[in-house]
């Protein structure tokens, strides 16, 4: 095969496929590395989503299923797989689909990322090895002076080094692209988030290998003391940071459902990508939330770190909450859904997952993760909340509802395209993001119930037997709880039938049509010409619908925040 | 399927704010704003905020003052365990010593009245959940917390631990009487 365009290196020996279903280009080696990471991280959702059983039959108090010991086995292993293998692994293929694919260029130095691949890999077993012995149920926060044994932080390591390195492809890739003008112009909004999460992903990892290494130096009897503090300061930067990656991530995302599923394009690329800029200023500064109810931080810190730098994440957030079904509104009402304010939502295809898991990711992860997120991230309400259930109930909301279930949104979208396989069993993958999301909404809303009313978070037993000095929780926790249970064990189901579709699919599914195969890149062509948006809409506003959407989430948002000041008010007096 | 292309106009910066945004961005940023200044009016007139008055400590250190200060003012004991119940006078400094997998003393403080409430932890991190009241504070080992608190309701507190600190993490469960 003859190279055509003059490029030194590895570029020799790769071809490029048009999918005949999206008309996306796929380069054979970046393809092969998605997939690897695509499944890997599955494979991780399914350990994770196992775990997830034995948590929830724990803190259900009416079934209290397994002894202390394994909970807190079961329970850091949970938090481990889900939050850091299964999203990295799959955020690793959406960030070679949003380089390589969207761009339509070859992958730099695939080798490299085979080897960021291996790394991930090793380190992820390796850590859950450690875990699965039971030296090491320390929780995913792995607190100093609390000890794991070696191989917990070693498997860290190296999975983090793996993704750094993986990061690094895809900024490679990024200059092939421009190097090699496979576009022109800027690159797509969807990249450009794509680059905003990998921007956080290297501030986070370089956080996480500050803090992991000499840990892992003082389990090995090397280093004498890491001062607790200090561990959690920087821990909290990579711990927080890395949901950050993925909010980045799933956001990217939803721009590119809402252009699949709708041809929808930004309502303005300037507010859309000056959001994601405002991410990239402000979002990592999370670390503080998970110390507004620690000794020796000044309360200026506090209250600058915990707001983001005056809110401004929170703005950029409110932002993309806005345009993004704005986006999807405009697109509808200029194929003719103008009738009243929601035709153009009611209209929308709620049979295709791609759109409802999407779509449920979204509302989710505004209305229940991102207030909730904001209140209890409020220096003084957060004395209300810190360590309860509500901190779980919370980042369910944003990382299962917002991320996960974005993930799997994408994924049936994948399976034809880059799997090459007819999904199985359509009917199933129909209802999965209406059984998975809502149940999680509900799981989510009666922990943050439980949370309020105090129950711990990380706690075997609510009934505290064997306490010397017990503590009655009021009924209705135990209802809470009991709800939790229910609710954990329907969205673990939900869980099931995406695991079942997937996996079905990749190994019985239909194979379809490879699509025409070439040795060069077709260049991406350009969006075409904006149509002027105000033509459609009413009273100037070209997404009123959404805009009356945003008005309701405002409206939720105020009301929740100022009866959170009043119950805080209530309190104790503390100075 | 723009988003997942290059913009149009290679000016894109350019393109003029649809109305809903510009209204949007603005109405957000206000909201955000009032957020932000919440936080700040809380810490002149609100009475619920968290001091950061902290030092360095270690277990020893921190052990002698604690027995001290129960040696002084213990009124009673209870359980089988008999631990001290103790009752400090108004304004004194009150020491709590969180440890696997207790919190010691019990307290018994008096409604309305402050105290300077002195919070570390002997070894792992450990959580203060006082409840039912729903306060939570964190405990770090090597660090002294002064918190100063006013109990505004009479009654029987239960200190729940509510950072996981090992496997007994669930017996961990003191007292707090106020009357």
């Amino acid at each position: 095969m003859s190279a055509t365009i003059p490029v030194s290196g590895s570029f020799a020996g790769t071809t490029y496929r048009t999918c005949p279903r999206s008309g996306l280009q796929f380069e054979a080696r970046a393809e092969r590395l998605m997939i690897a990471n695509a499944v890997v991280a599955v494979v991780a959702l399914l350990i994770g989503g196992l775990l997830a059983i034995g948590v929830v039959l724990t803190r259900w108090p009416a079934v209290h299923w397994l002894p202390a010991d394994t909970f807190y086995m079961v329970l850091t292993a949970h938090g481990i797989d889900m939050l850091i293998f299964w999203i990295i692994f799959f955020e690793m293929a959406v960030l070679y689909f949003c380089s390589s694919t969207l761009l339509r260029c070859r992958i730099a130095t695939p080798n490299i990322a085979w080897l960021a691949f291996a790394l991930m890999l090793i380190g992820a077993v390796t850590n859950n090895v450690a875990v699965f012995q039971g030296s090491s149920s320390v929780m995913m926060t792995s607190y100093v002076p609390m000890m794991a044994s070696p191989a917990f932080y070693l498997g860290l390591i190296l999975f983090a080094v793996g993704a750094l390195i993986g990061c690094f492809v895809f900024f490679g890739t990024l200059v092939v692209a421009k190097r090699e003008k496979t576009y022109e112009g800027s690159v797509p909004l969807v990249t450009f988030g794509a680059i905003t999460a990998a921007i956080i992903a290297v501030f986070t990892i370089a956080s996480g290998a500050i803090i992991l290494i000499p840990t892992f130096l003082m389990s090995v009897g090397l280093v004498k003391e890491v001062d607790p503090l200090v561990y959690r300061t920087i821990w909290w930067a990579f711990g927080h940071s890395s949901q950050q990656i993925n909010v980045a991530a799933h956001i990217s995302i939803w721009y590119a459902v809402a252009a699949i599923a709708f041809g929808a394009k930004p309502m303005s690329e300037r507010v859309s990508r000056g959001a994601f800029l405002l991410y990239i200023l402000f979002l990592q500064l999370a670390s503080a939330h998970h110390l507004l109810a620690d000794p020796g931080l000044s309360t200026g810190w506090k209250v600058v770190n915990t707001s983001y730098f005056m809110y401004f994440a929170v703005l950029a957030s409110m932002i993309h909450g806005l345009t993004i079904p704005g986006a999807i509104e405009v697109a509808q009402r200029q194929k003719g859904y103008t009738r009243g304010l929601f035709e153009w939502l009611r209209k929308a295809p709620w049979g295709n997952p791609v759109f409802s898991g999407m779509f449920i990711a979204l509302i989710g992860f505004g209305f229940l993760g991102g207030i909730s997120g904001v209140m209890m991230g409020t220096e003084q309400l957060n004395m209300l909340i810190h360590n309860t259930i509500y901190v779980p109930g919370h980042f369910h909301a944003t990382v299962v509802v917002g991320t996960t279930l974005s993930f799997m949104a994408l994924t049936y979208f994948l399976i034809p395209v880059l799997f090459k396989r007819e999904m199985i069993l359509p009917q199933m993958a129909k209802i999965q993001p209406y059984l998975f999301g809502l149940s999680m909404y509900f799981f989510c809303l009666v922990m943050m119930g439980a949370g309020t009313l105090g129950v711990s978070r990380r706690h075997w037993d609510m009934a505290f037997q064997g306490a010397a000095l017990g503590y009655e929780w009021p009924g209705a926790a135990y209802l809470m709880m009991g709800l939790v249970g229910i609710a954990g064990v329907s969205a673990i189901a939900g869980g099931g039938i995406y695991i079942m579709v997937t996996v079905g699919s990749l190994l019985f599914g239909k194979k379809l049509d490879n699509g025409k195969t070439s040795g060069v890149p077709t260049p991406v062509p350009r969006a075409a010409p904006t149509v002027v948006a105000q033509t459609y809409g009413s009273a100037g506003f070209a997404a009123p619908g959404t805009f009356m959407l945003a008005l309701l989430f405002l409206v939720a948002f105020v009301l929740y925040y100022f009866i959170n000041w009043k119950y805080l008010g209530q309190l104790w007096g503390l100075s | 399927m723009s988003a997942i292309l290059p913009p149009a106009e290679r000016l894109w910066w350019k393109h003029p704010l649809d109305r809903v945004e510009g209204t949007w961005i603005a109405i957000a940023f206000v909201w955000c704003m009032v957020m932000f200044f919440m936080m700040i009016y809380w810490h002149a007139y609100g009475r619920q905020n968290l001091s950061t008055e902290t030092y360095k400590t270690t277990p020893d250190k921190y052990t002698a003052k604690a027995q001290a200060f129960v040696d002084k003012y213990t009124v009673r004991t209870e359980t089988e365990q008999k631990i001290p119940v103790v009752a400090p006078p108004e304004g004194s400094d009150v020491y709590m010593v969180a440890r696997l997998w207790a919190w010691w003393p019990i307290l018994e403080l008096e409604k309305g009245k402050t105290y300077k409430l002195h919070l570390t932890s002997m070894d792992y991190n450990h959580g203060f959940s006082l409840q039912p009241a729903n306060i939570n504070i964190q405990v770090v080992p090597g660090y002294e917390h002064v918190v100063k608190v006013t109990p505004n309701q009479s009654g029987t507190y239960s200190i729940v631990c509510n950072e996981y600190c090992g496997i007994n993490h669930h017996t961990m469960v003191g007292r707090l009487y106020v009357k």
